[in-house]
């Protein structure tokens, strides 16, 4: 049988899916052991029962000083600088995409200039945010909101432009405004794309967030990461990174997830 | 009752002459098909008709007043494809022609305008034969379902007059003869003319009261740009189709020979 036509079945297709995670882990334990076996001091690749005992650490022991739990001291932060940004860029994208999408008039206002703004890096105007905004939560949101922004309209103006002409033109033969178009037509159709585009972007949210809080902040994920780099605290940073990981993934499914519940015909009609 | 009347018609695209100093008069009630091979603008007329294009000359008069600069709810429409709204059930796409003028603002009705608009929207439903449907969102219906759909959807705004794009194109030959009986009777119970773009020629004579066939009349390739389409045939449907008195046993053109089907013109079958 060719090899295009032979498909695993569901234990089969579980275990391709889980080896690769194996690989990694059995790579990183047999490393592990070698190098500890030369040294036990080392700190490059810690053992999973020094992480193990990181993680307790971090997680599950107040923290002396503050008596917070630090991971999740440090994951409320940054999910609350995440969200809100997010939040404020959705609303942004989902305003103005619609409009560039739907209205000639708005569309040769700013689509050019959203096109070249979304060439802007980012990272780039981060000193500006910080020197104009301070080093408090309105830079790092800011930041974010300035990088993903853009492509969430620029995404979200194509798929407006990407409906069906011949939808629009029966709207209006059904008499509807441009309000009723954009209301009743095009927003109901872009919301589960929004939703796409969201879970496409919360990588690069995550990149612009921790490198913000890499560079000033007094909590959060990133700020984490790299204060303990000072000491080579590879067993909290492989955790942290590792937590980072599974918050986008649980955050990418469940707006899947929405989106599946929220939109059913969504899947058909694609 | 909507008389139209296309006076002194050319459209170009740039040097590209497509249609011709067409002159077409069309009564009110008429069911007029227009047919030609591919590209001989058929289709670009259609859309001249629904204001999608604009005409490069000449006027399209619709009760003697000019034709409106862009689509509007006189003029209802059934294309190929993409007729219905994918994110609407059933019910939600028939509805949306009621809730689109009754409520300006929020495009949707609610109480009791809603209860009377759904009332009848799931009567033409039924009438167009999608009932058990409701609830369907268009992507699990068929393609014969989808048009049944996108007409019940045309008709609930009462258009003075339907344009139809090769509606039934996409359908296998079973499927079609339905809709077909399906669309005579519409055409005969509502106050409206069609006008349908078709390459089916059976399907023109079938449904039409009259038929149109455009053509390039000069279509050797250095004349192609310079000349456009223009009328090559104008037929009077026989025996004449009347809107509003559905034939008794209306037997169709190349269907099997019914001998009680009195509106056939050969008297020889008769007597068989």
């Amino acid at each position: 049988m060719r090899l295009i036509n032979r498909r695993p079945d569901r234990t089969a297709g579980l275990l391709l899916a889980i080896l690769p995670f194996a690989l990694v882990l059995l790579a990183y334990v047999l490393g592990s052991a070698e190098r500890l076996a030369e040294n036990p001091a080392d700190k490059l690749l810690p053992s999973l029962a020094t992480i193990g005992d990181a993680i307790v650490r971090v997680a599950f022991t107040a923290d002396p000083r503050t008596g917070d739990y630090i991971l999740w001291a440090d994951t409320l932060a940054s999910l609350e600088r995440l969200a809100s940004a997010l939040a404020l860029s959705t609303l942004i994208a989902l305003v103005a995409g619609l409009l560039i999408g739907l209205l000639p008039g708005v569309r040769a206002l700013l689509a050019s200039f959203v096109g070249m703004v979304s060439m802007v890096p980012p990272l780039a105007l981060l000193p500006i945010l910080f020197i104009v905004l301070g080093l408090g939560e309105t830079s790092k949101i800011a930041l974010i909101v300035i990088g993903v922004t853009p492509f969430l309209i620029r995404d979200l103006a194509m798929r407006v432009q990407e409906l069906p002409r011949e939808q629009i033109i029966k709207a209006e033969t059904l008499g509807a405004t441009t309000w009723q178009i954009a209301l009743r037509i095009v927003l109901p159709q872009i919301l589960p794309r929004l939703i796409d585009g969201v879970r496409l972007s919360l990588g690069p949210a995550f990149l612009f967030l921790i490198a913000a809080e890499a560079i000033a902040a007094d909590s959060g994920l990133g700020y984490r990461i790299f204060l303990v780099r000072r000491y080579l605290a590879m067993d909290v940073i492989l955790p942290y990174v590792a937590w980072i990981t599974l918050l986008s993934v649980i955050m990418d499914f469940a707006l899947a997830k929405l989106r599946d519940v929220a939109f059913p015909w969504f899947g058909g009609a694609k | 009752m909507t008389a139209i009347q296309v006076e002194h018609l050319w459209k170009e695209y740039g040097d590209q002459i497509v249609l011709e100093n067409i002159f077409l008069d069309f009564a009110p009630r008429s069911f007029v098909a227009l047919v030609g091979p591919s590209g001989c603008g058929k289709t670009t007329f259609l859309r001249i008709l629904l204001s999608e294009e604009k005409a490069t000359r000449g006027r399209v008069l619709i009760d003697g007043k000019p034709l409106a600069g862009e689509p509007g709810a006189d003029r209802g429409v059934v294309f190929q494809r993409y007729s219905v709204f994918p994110h609407l059930t059933v019910l939600g796409n028939v509805l949306l022609a009621a809730e689109i003028p009754g409520a300006p603002f929020t495009g949707r009705l609610f109480g009791a305008a809603r209860r009377r608009a759904q009332e009848e929207a799931r009567a033409l439903i039924a009438e167009v034969g999608l009932t058990g449907a409701e609830d369907k969102y268009p992507a699990a219906l068929s393609g014969g379902m989808q048009q049944r759909l996108a007409l019940a959807q045309a008709i609930m705004r009462k258009p003075k007059i339907l344009l139809l794009d090769e509606p039934f194109g996409a359908l296998d030959p079973g499927i079609r003869g339905d809709i077909h009986a399906l669309m005579l009777k519409l055409w005969h119970s509502c106050e409206m003319s069609v006008v349908m773009v078709t390459h089916d020629l059976k399907e023109a004579f079938t449904l039409a009261t009259r038929v149109i066939a455009f053509e390039r009349k000069r279509n050797r390739s250095e004349e192609r740009e310079r000349f456009g389409a223009t009328i090559a045939h104008d037929i009077e449907v026989w025996p004449k189709r009347i809107a509003g008195q559905p034939r008794i046993n209306p037997s169709d053109r190349d269907g099997p020979i019914s001998p009680e089907d009195t509106g056939r013109d050969d008297p020889a079958l008769l007597s068989v």
